[in-house]
């Protein structure tokens, strides 16, 4: 039960620290190449606790970023759906990939996401992003296999705490 | 687990729920998308969560903060030193600059009154601060800290030193959003000065760029022009300064020209900007507040030794950069 309690905390404080992490400012120059937070997060999570984390929650977390960062109701619930779709159909395979695989997949994934806003942004009439928009899954690659040994060891850790 | 599902029946069964399921939130995605771009019943749902929204913002911008206030304990007296000239030098010049325009606001406020004062409006200015929060580096917004509360209407102008800044588009209780007026749903009617010709001006979503469409090819415009707000549609003040043209070229009709702008004003993400409002001068006298009040609120202005040649010789000065 309490082991139980400590990963929620896990869980639901990295969810939350990936959207401020969001909406914290970043430098003028490389404001452009921040990364999805929320759904680097939301992946490590479809892969490693899929009993929690799936297409409902990925709605609901959709819906509230979206009011949060003021998007179009349902942008990123869609981008965030679509994310969770994908890692469950092919969980079992990006599971046992090394890191650096995974990463590659994560990057495709976070670029196919980018496909996904780039046409939500056309469709409502804001016309086509710039060049600079496609940067961001590159970063997001970068920084899957540090994002993915961090949780790893705060969720182990807190698991040999309890048991 | 769902992956461990042993016979293929039991996994294709649940493979295909797991598809209705993710058509049936696609699905409810996309009408909120629909419903949210359509009608503005979703707005309210936006009102009230902004109660749980703010602390989050303050949260997110709490770390610049903290580096802001470091800064200020940790900067070098020098560079403090050197930043403080800078900034009494400006204050100087802008107040040179304002005496000078209030004497023109005053001989234009008469003869609107000699006019019958049908066209009487005042401005009314508010400082508000903009929140270091990053909504979406390809849309240029910034958050206001005022909303409704401090009397923020949807639809104000906002300025900066520059000149127009963009124009708030939410107002919630506590906080605003603004657009820029390099956001590519941004536009603005101005006017150019040289000429008086009257174009459009429409962000690009790049920071340095503005974009002028449908030029007729008689018009007068040469790169090098300003451009100032016109006024025209009242949802701008007129005369502030929005950007000065760059290029010119034929678009791809050959029928008009188009021409980029860089804007004048040097928003960041970060700093101070002045809420512009426009009301019909008796609800501004009912106020007690109009041009003059920015006025008001510079002691400063005493030392200034003679106006009139320092006057221009600091815009000129000034304005070469």
């Amino acid at each position: 039960m309490s082991r139980n309690r400590s990963s929620h905390g896990l869980f639901w404080g990295s969810l939350l620290l990936a959207v401020l992490a969001g909406l914290a400012p970043f430098p003028e120059a490389v404001a452009v190449l921040k990364p999805w937070f929320l759904g680097l997060v939301m992946v490590y999570w479809l892969l490693e606790a899929p009993e929690r984390a799936g297409l409902g929650l990925a709605f609901a977390l959709g819906v509230a970023a979206d009011l949060i960062f003021g998007t179009l109701f349902g942008e990123q619930a869609l981008r965030l759906v679509m994310l969770a779709f994908i890692v469950q159909r092919f969980r079992p395979r990006l599971r046992f990939f090394p890191l650096w695989q995974q990463a590659f997949a994560v990057g495709a994934l976070l670029l196919n996401d980018r496909v996904i806003a780039a046409a939500v942004r056309l469709l409502v009439g804001d016309g086509l992003p710039p060049a600079t928009f496609w940067l961001s899954p590159l970063v997001g690659m970068l920084l899957w296999p540090w994002l993915f040994l961090l949780l790893d060891q705060l969720r182990l850790k807190g698991r040999e705490r309890e048991g | 687990m769902a992956y461990a599902g042993s016979t293929s029946t039991n996994r294709s069964s649940d493979h295909n729920a797991g598809i209705l399921r993710l058509l049936a939130y696609l699905a409810a995605a996309l009408l909120l998308m629909v419903v949210d771009h359509r009608g503005a019943w979703l707005k309210e749902a936006r009102r009230q969560a902004s109660a749980v929204v703010a602390p989050l913002y303050w949260v997110a911008s709490a770390p610049v903060r903290v580096l802001d206030g470091a800064r200020g304990q940790f900067a070098s007296h020098q560079q403090l030193a050197l930043e403080n000239a800078q900034l009494r030098e400006a204050l100087l010049l802008g107040n040179a600059r304002m005496h000078r325009l209030e004497a023109v606001a005053r001989e234009n406020e008469r003869l609107r009154e000699l006019l019958g004062g049908t066209r009487g409006y005042r401005l009314d200015v508010q400082l508000t601060g903009v929140i270091d929060i990053d909504l979406d580096p390809f849309r240029h917004r910034v958050v206001l800290d005022q909303g409704r509360r401090s009397g923020v209407v949807a639809g104000q102008a906002l300025i900066d030193a520059g000149g127009l800044a963009g124009q708030v588009s939410e107002v919630r209780p506590n906080h605003a959003v603004a657009l820029l007026v390099t956001d590519p749903d941004h536009a603005v009617p101005v006017q150019v000065v040289r000429s008086g010709l009257r174009l459009l001006a429409y962000g690009t979503g790049e920071r340095d760029r503005l974009s002028l469409r449908n030029i007729p090819l008689s018009g007068d415009v040469r790169p090098g022009d300003e451009l100032v707000t016109s006024g025209i549609g009242g949802g701008f003040p007129a005369g502030f300064p929005v950007g000065r043209i760059v290029e010119l070229r034929p678009d791809a009709t050959r029928l008009f020209l188009e021409a980029d702008a860089r804007p004048a004003t040097r928003v960041e993400r970060s700093g101070e900007l002045l809420l512009v409002g426009m009301h019909a001068a008796a609800a501004a006298d009912a106020a007690g507040v109009g041009p003059e009040s920015p006025g008001a609120v510079d002691p400063g202005a005493v030392p200034e030794p003679d106006p009139e040649p320092g006057t221009d010789e600091g815009a000129g000065t000034e304005d070469a950069p």
